[in-house]
């Protein structure tokens, strides 16, 4: 039976759940526009969170009927974003209409893989939190406020007009109104990226109390090892062989008999992760992402170099997924590449530490022989880590950093790379 | 200025415009003899005569359908249907030819025609005299549509009404015909049509409305007053055209808006103007749009527990007020 509709119904598009701490995400991009046709899975916008890039897919093919919020704008996870207009007359039969209404009911699903239903549920019963209203929302925006900062008294706890005008109030001149650039200054264009770094890196520090030690590596078995198998292994494996699996390994290794480190402050107490998640820091142009390498403690070398291979490929494609991003447990930063020699690392939230290795460089050391001690010229890299003194003190990190030099420094050719 | 019942005003506006101007003539059933069977033409056929003040016999789509030949030719009727609720065997007469005689002639002919009808409920009016039917004549492009909620109002608006070029209903809430009493100005006043009034200012929330439930709506919001919640109340005065920018104006200040009459909710005046304020506002909403009206029965009920059911009264639209103003 054909019913009568005034319209094509709509699907809505809402910012997705992408990652586990994550409430907000800002769209960068739109990918389409306003009237423009969509197929189904096809990339609806870019957005960012201060986690990842990602791409949001189209939950149903149809076209665009209204792009919600607009480019750079921030919105809490479930807010709706864009309408796809599905179906197009104004005769829609019935047996039309059951498969569209259907897609609409297992969009979120198609688009959010990792979305929780009864966040959902609980917001459509009465939390109202995260619900804000066209005026309230406009605020926000004018006043730069992050809504999440600001306390609700509406109804289910929701924002109203009152409270972000007092919020707005409160915080006075000085968050209100941006210092304008003096004349020989010049202001550059706040990206989402970097706000979202820096807005990472200042609560990490406010977070936990930094300590900061570092070793010196002797690397010369571990430098000869590479070389003996790099061009074989490019060959065989089609990637190159660089240093930072070979740490991965150490690292994963070291933090099996020193799982302290492996772990997170939450609520007042130490959480031992089970798993070693590893994430690696990538820096790209504009940007800084730190994939992570799942249950890295179960790679080979060779595996976590291809692992890792894609994981940097991707994330300098833009392409790096939620979960590419996410449940990390510790991370290593290579700042070596960067010809560092020393490096301080800023925890990445929340986890309890943070290494790097350093660039490797030909130093004269002092050698124990049999035959005494003697000058020699060896291959150095040091290994940096910034750990929360809240989790543990100085001599389990020191215990940690003496067991992860010895295994670099045993490393040599011979070792399997499988 | 004197005070008068809001009938007597109906009267007063009559007969002043009856005294200023010849072509002004009433028409209707029971106008003349009777004098209304509310009394708003009592008095005007032995100071006008039988020329003016006419009575009809028992067929709606006759008075109308009179009146508007009069009006082509140069009078100024003002028909009374007895009960809003008998308008409708005048229906095809108002809407197919009333409204569309300036377009169809292309300007050639207007039909100056003011057309009054008693309407609304909670007078124990069962069935066929408690109806609304505001909405249906506001729909239609060439028609205007009043609702008047005071004594002063009345009179002003009426004024306006039979000067109109062009064919207006004005329709007036029998309950508020003796119980709403007020001063009304006297000699010539004229309210424009198509302007609000703001009736009680306030900050919080607005609340827009007309007729009698202006009434109900300042009890309502004084009564909340004492928990400090300022309503803003807009008495609406004409239905069509709607006062589109004093309510935008309004809302865009408070941020919430609350539509209360007592014409059923579906297809009201409410549902127009939550369109208005949804597309033309949406960037101040600070709260849903909420419409608090009539429900959706099929016929006013008689027994008087029920009736009170079905009306807005001023304890439901402070509860309305109390929840939007929190939300």
């Amino acid at each position: 039976m054909a019913a009568t509709s005034a319209g094509p119904s709509t699907v809505s598009v809402t910012m997705p759940k992408l990652g586990e701490s994550v409430v907000e995400g800002t769209v960068v991009r739109w990918l389409k526009k306003e009237g423009e046709e969509v197929a189904k899975y096809e990339p609806l916008a870019e957005v960012v969170t201060d986690k990842v890039n990602s791409e949001i897919p189209s939950p149903t093919e149809g076209t665009v009927a209204r792009l919600v919020v607009g480019e750079g704008e921030t919105v809490a996870v479930g807010v709706e974003i864009a309408q796809i207009a599905v179906g197009g007359g104004t005769q829609v039969s019935q047996e039309e209409e059951q498969p569209a209404a259907a897609t609409a009911a297992t969009a979120p699903t198609a688009a959010t893989p990792t979305h929780e239903p009864e966040q959902v549920e609980a917001d459509s019963n009465g939390d109202l939190k995260r619900r804000s209203s066209p005026l309230v929302r406009r605020l926000a925006r004018e006043h730069n406020v992050d809504l999440e900062e600001v306390q609700g008294t509406g109804t289910g706890g929701r924002v109203r007009k009152e409270d972000i005008l007092a919020f707005i109030d409160s915080r006075g001149a000085a968050g209100a109104a941006v210092a304008a650039p003096a004349a020989d200054e010049e202001a550059l264009p706040l990206t989402p990226m970097r706000k979202a770094i820096a807005e990472h890196m200042v609560r990490s520090l406010a977070t936990s109390p930094h300590t900061w030690t570092y070793v010196e590596v002797d690397v010369s078995g571990l430098t000869r090892w590479r070389r003996t198998e790099r061009d074989a292994f490019r060959q065989r494996e089609g990637i190159d062989l660089t240093y930072v699996p070979f740490v991965c390994k150490a690292l994963t290794e070291t933090l099996r008999e020193h799982p302290i480190l492996n772990s997170t402050w939450r609520d007042g107490q130490v959480v031992l992760k089970k798993r070693i998640n590893l994430g690696v820091a990538v820096a790209l142009e504009d940007n800084l992402v730190v994939p992570v390498i799942k249950d890295a403690d179960r790679l080979t070398v060779a595996g976590l170099a291809h692992v890792l291979h894609e994981l940097v490929e991707r994330a300098r494609a833009g392409q790096l997924r939620p979960d590419d991003v996410q449940g990390g447990t510790f991370t290593l930063n290579n700042t070596g590449a960067l010809g560092s020699l020393l490096s301080k690392p800023i925890i990445n939230q929340p986890q309890a530490a943070i290494a790097t290795m350093e660039a490797i460089q030909k130093r004269v050391v002092v050698v124990e022989g049999p035959e005494g001690d003697a000058i020699a010229i060896r291959p150095m890299m040091n290994v940096c880590i910034s750990f929360d003194h809240r989790v543990c003190d100085g001599l389990q990190v020191g215990r940690f950093m003496q067991a992860l030099k010895r295994r670099l420094e045993g490393m040599r050719e011979g070792g399997s790379l499988y | 200025m004197p005070t008068m019942a809001l009938v007597e005003a109906v009267r007063a506006g009559l007969h002043d415009e009856m005294a200023r101007d010849a072509r002004v003539l009433v028409m209707g059933e029971d106008v003349a003899n009777k004098g209304g069977v509310f009394g708003a033409t009592k008095g005007l056929l032995e100071e006008f005569g039988e020329g003016r003040v006419i009575d009809m016999p028992l067929a709606e789509s006759n008075i109308v359908g009179t009146a508007i030949g009069a009006a082509v030719n140069g009078m100024r009727p003002v028909a009374e249907i007895q009960f809003a609720d008998f308008i409708f065997p005048a229906m095809d007469q108002i809407v197919s030819e009333a409204a569309r005689i300036r377009y169809r002639s292309n300007g050639a002919f207007g039909c100056p025609l003011t057309i009054r009808a008693p309407f609304g409920g909670g007078v124990h009016g069962a069935l066929y005299h408690s109806q609304s039917v505001e909405a249906f004549f506001a729909h239609v492009p060439g028609l205007k549509v009043v609702v008047p909620s005071t004594p002063a109002d009345t009179k002003g608006l009426l004024t306006a009404a039979i000067r109109d070029p062009d064919p207006v209903l004005f329709f007036e809430h029998k309950a508020a015909y003796r119980s709403i009493k007020g001063e009304v100005p006297e000699g010539e006043h004229v309210v424009p049509l198509g302007k609000a009034h703001v009736a009680r200012s306030g900050k919080h929330l607005t609340l827009v409305t007309y007729g009698l439930s202006v009434h109900h709506s300042l009890k309502a919001a004084e009564t909340v007053a004492h928990d400090g919640i300022e309503t803003e109340v807009l008495d609406l005065r004409t239905l069509r055209p709607l006062d589109k920018e004093t309510v935008l104006e309004s809302v865009k200040r408070t941020n919430k808006v609350l539509i209360v009459h007592e014409d059923n909710v579906t297809g009201g005046i409410g549902a127009e103007l939550a369109a208005i304020v949804g597309q033309e506002a949406f960037e101040y909403l600070d709260g849903p749009i909420t419409r608090l009206c009539g429900p959706d029965v099929p016929a006013w009920p008689f027994a008087a527990s029920l009736e009170q059911a079905v009306l807005v009264t001023p304890e439901k639209i402070a509860e309305s007020i109390r929840t939007l103003a929190a939300y």
